[in-house]
């Protein structure tokens, strides 16, 4: 049984060695490393957000530079296509006006042509008019030499004047 | 290598087993007293017996400090009570309530002195670990303040990196999760608990000088250190504790007019650091017989027959060798739970309100 009874000197020196221990390691010891792997474990933590938000920054880059790249695509495109309506454009603006012009001188030649036509028409009028009193000219020399035949041929003439009209 | 080493392990054990033999078995008698054997080693002394070189004794003497009323404060060293020896008066009881311990005679009764604090092997094996506890923590502590003021913040190794783990350990698995919120306070006394009875434990498994002694297998040592950690409990447990102590929530009839709950729980407060107490002494005082046992097998058979006695050294070997792994993992364990079980307590003494409870449970 005498394991079961503390001790009296033992319990003294316990309560004054533990009270001292106790005392310095609350003070100087424990606090010191406690604190310091408290420290580490905030600076981890702090690195790791860091880290996070150096990632987060990254990608935020990332997706930026990408949506750059998208719009200048895009840009590049649309300018292109612009310039292939531009081009379009003034190809059918060029032949549209080449079409005019050509209508242009096309009528104009016609204009032309008539007026030719027109004068040669007044030309060739004018010389068989002359012909013809000439011819009439001639014939009624001859002709009116003969009273009867002279009025024949009048009646005849004016037959045919007539008819022709 | 390892083989080896448990070998000599086992060796040295034998040996620390022997010496005590040699020097009481002088006479060579075929009776070998296994309990005496035993208890010689685990309950203390007024001498350090180191070991013994043929018949020499290697012993270091310790101061015996008493106090009487015949001769007030007196101080000797021990070797003076060495082999029945008398100093003024004193001298070791050989029999009796009081063996093993300084008396002396006063109207012809043995009668222990009034005070005897003598630094006995119990308490030089306190001063040792104590000493070696205070030079391992502060240099440590020391080390981190060194590498905090250099700006190092990066994980040390080796036996510093071991050391930090079981800190951490006490704090974030311990403390943190028992305790609650106000876990800060309590964690320099925990961390120190932890530490000395683990490095009490360790000590007592090593079987040569500075180790081999029974310190945390000691009721007294255990004893300051339960009432630690019932101060812990009780000086600053909350409002809501004491509440629950003297008028718990349970019908009032077992409150009113006999306080039936009142008791018990009244009763409870003392009841946990005795379980604590008896826990760790238990444990540690089994683990020193359970060894000391096994290396006694050997001196049993011997006397009985050589041969048996040789083919049981073996078995004793094996058997001392996973006695002494297990008593390893013992001393972590039983500083784990000493911690656990104080956490606990402290814990329950800063309980929250009951609305906070409800949440709580609701939450598991």
């Amino acid at each position: 049984m005498s394991f079961l009874l503390p001790d009296a000197g033992l319990l003294f020196w316990m309560l004054v060695v533990f009270g001292i221990v106790f005392f310095i390691l609350a003070r100087y010891g424990f606090p010191i490393i406690v604190d310091m792997v408290d420290e580490r474990k905030r600076f981890i933590d702090q690195s790791l957000q860091n880290a996070k938000e150096a990632n987060e920054r990254l990608a935020a880059i990332n997706a930026e530079s990408e949506s750059l790249l998208k719009s200048a695509r895009d840009e590049q495109a649309r300018i292109l296509r612009e310039a292939a309506v531009t081009r379009d454009e003034l190809i059918k603006e060029a032949r549209e006006r080449a079409d005019k012009e050509g209508e242009k001188m096309l009528a104009e030649t016609r204009r032309l042509i008539q007026m030719e036509k027109e004068e040669m028409m007044r030309d060739m009028r004018r010389q068989v008019a002359e012909l013809s009193i000439e011819i009439s000219r001639k014939i009624l020399r001859r002709e009116l030499s003969d009273d009867v035949r002279q009025g024949s041929l009048i009646e005849e003439y004016i037959d045919e004047t007539l008819k022709k009209q | 290598m390892s083989l080896i080493r448990v070998v000599l392990l086992g060796l040295l054990l034998s040996t620390q087993a022997l010496s005590p033999l040699y020097a009481s078995d002088s006479a060579a008698s075929a009776d070998v007293d296994v309990k005496k054997i035993i208890f010689e080693h685990v309950k203390d002394a007024y001498e350090w017996h180191i070991t013994t070189l043929g018949d020499k004794h290697i012993s270091i003497y310790l101061p015996v400090i008493l106090y009487t009323e015949r001769t007030g404060w007196i101080l000797f060293s021990s070797k003076e009570l060495h082999h029945g020896g008398e100093y003024n008066g004193f001298y070791v009881a050989s029999q009796g309530v009081n063996e093993g311990k300084v008396v002396e005679r006063v109207d012809g009764k043995e009668v222990r002195p009034l005070l005897d604090i003598s630094v006995t092997k119990t308490v030089f094996a306190l001063f040792i670990n104590a000493l070696l506890l205070l030079v391992i923590v502060l240099s440590i502590a020391r080390m981190y303040k060194h590498r905090r003021s250099a700006g190092r913040l990066n994980a040390p190794g080796g036996f510093v990196g071991a050391f930090e783990m079981l800190v951490s350990m006490v704090v974030d698995d311990i403390a943190k999760p028992n305790i609650g919120a106000a876990y800060a306070r309590y964690v320099p006394y925990l961390l120190t608990a932890f530490f000395f009875i683990f490095l009490s434990n360790i000590m007592g498994i090593i079987p040569f000088f500075p180790g081999g002694s029974n310190v945390t297998g000691n009721i007294a040592v255990t004893m300051v250190l339960a009432v630690c950690t019932f101060l812990a409990v009780n000086l600053f447990g909350n409002k809501e504790y004491w509440k629950e102590i003297f008028w718990p929530d349970v019908p009032v009839w077992l409150k009113v007019p006999v306080p039936l709950m009142p008791f018990i729980e009244l009763f409870g407060i003392f009841v946990k650091p005795f379980a604590l107490m008896i826990r760790l002494f238990a444990n540690i005082l089994a683990g020193h017989t359970v060894v000391l046992a096994f290396v006694s097998i050997i001196f049993v058979t011997m006397a009985v027959n050589s041969l048996i006695g040789t083919a049981m050294t073996f078995v004793s070997v094996v058997f001392t060798v996973f006695i002494n792994f297990l008593e390893l993992l013992v001393a972590f364990i039983q500083a784990f739970v000493f911690t656990m079980l104080s956490s606990v307590f402290i814990g329950l003494s800063l309980p929250q309100h009951h609305t906070d409870k409800h949440n709580d449970i609701n939450e598991i």
